[in-house]
């Protein structure tokens, strides 16, 4: 059994985290910390897990060596003590934005600081399988992704691989997203009477994801916007692409197919008929699957190319259990096989 | 026997004894195809009663 043990597990991601891998056949749960909660039994902030588990938060002072240490803490909390971890996991998978892009400049432009360990960077892969499968399957260190990068760099991966995408043209996104986005702590723009109900742009130009999406696609002129919306999970990525040359309802059948292929969370849902004719975050929520389609302008040439999924799951701890069976060369699907709820 | 979709290029399992002027669902895309001719097996996309999306 492979030991792996969570750090900084009281939040959302930490909790799918624990679900996902309690149920894991070739993983031991062996430690989950929390300085504010230790002591106190995990499943007395992640409920559902009553029953399931007695394990107790610890904290990071009592961490012990393990086979994968799961990092899902603050932002640049990992990269200010990655040679501690390093030295406790065989493997470190590192769910925050720490570790995500390559180059040191681009993470001060887009995070507003100099990256505290930038020699580590060029050791993570960054962990997308549907784009670094063979890397993920050979490194020891994989960091984790945005969730609304992930559901934008899902729905354009087909436009990108069969080359369609009119370059010289923006690519413009817009995102929509649940709560749970914004993490377990409560703020003012959380409470219920501020909240429900809300179509809020809360990020209609600079979202730090941008970054992510350029360094996966190489895409320059891409534009992304992030507005909250009434749901606890999901988000829906609308991406408005224009082709080079003519392209029809079968080329585009056929660039999604390719990109599709062997990818086994991705499914194409461009349906003519029914209520589910385009990919729905709703039916998503606590599966991996990351639903892409598309609709097609064919006078302007304009793509619009869509993908759903739960920003817990494919956005955060389901990519992150799918890397760490790839590292371990496990069933990639392993622990990840739960297929959504319907009706919800 | 299989056959493809004519709308999106899906293969669509027919059973043996489908029969013609028999309408099928490509299971890709959704398209109701009807069945217009047996030897060989030729599909053509079937007129369909357009749902009230709210417009």
């Amino acid at each position: 059994m492979l030991s792996v043990s969570i750090v900084g597990g009281s939040g959302y991601v930490g909790g799918e985290l624990l679900r996902l891998l309690l149920g894991h056949p070739h993983v031991e749960v062996r430690q989950v910390t929390s300085e504010r909660l230790a002591g106190q039994y995990v499943y007395s902030t992640h409920p559902n897990l009553r029953g399931r588990t007695e394990l107790r938060y610890s904290p990071q002072s009592s961490l012990e060596p393990c086979d994968v240490l799961i990092l899902a803490l603050p932002h640049s909390s990992a990269a200010k003590n990655i040679e501690h971890y390093a030295g406790l996991g065989q493997a470190i998978i590192d769910c925050s934005a720490d570790f995500r892009l390559r180059d040191p400049e681009a993470y001060s432009r887009w995070y507003g600081e100099k990256h505290p360990a930038p020699h580590w960077l060029e050791r993570f892969v960054y962990g997308l399988p549907e784009l670094y499968r063979e890397q993920i399957r050979s490194t020891r260190y994989v960091s984790g992704v945005g969730c609304n990068a992930t559901a934008i760099n899902l729905a354009l991966l087909p436009l990108v691989k069969a080359g369609l995408i009119d370059q010289t043209k923006p690519v413009v996104a817009e995102v929509k997203v649940g709560s749970s986005e914004a993490g377990a702590v409560a703020n003012d723009g959380s409470h219920h009477a501020e909240r429900s109900g809300v179509v809020r742009s809360f990020a209609p130009v600079g979202h730090r994801h941008t970054a992510e999406i350029m360094q996966a696609h190489g895409l320059e002129n891409v534009h992304i916007s992030i507005t909250s919306v009434e749901m606890v999970r999901g988000a829906l990525a609308t991406c408005h692409v224009f082709t080079q040359g003519s392209v029809n309802e079968r080329d585009l059948w056929r660039a999604y197919r390719a990109a599709a292929a062997e990818q086994p969370f991705l499914r194409i849902v461009h349906d003519r008929s029914g209520l589910h004719r385009h990919p729905e975050p709703k039916i998503l929520a606590g599966s991996n699957y990351a639903d892409i389609g598309w609709a097609l302008d064919e006078a302007t040439g304009r793509v619009v190319a869509l993908c759903a999924l739960d920003n817990l799951m494919k956005g955060a701890a389901g990519a992150a259990i799918q890397c760490l069976n790839l590292m371990h060369g496990f069933e990639e699907t392993v622990g990840l096989e739960f297929t959504g709820l319907h009706p919800v | 026997m299989s056959a493809q979709c004519p709308e999106c290029e899906g293969t669509i399992a027919l059973a043996a004894d489908i029969l013609d002027g028999e309408i099928v669902p490509c299971p890709d895309c959704g398209a109701e195809l009807e069945v217009v001719s047996l030897n060989p097996v030729v599909l053509e996309l079937a007129p369909e009663v357009e749902e009230d999306w709210g417009e």
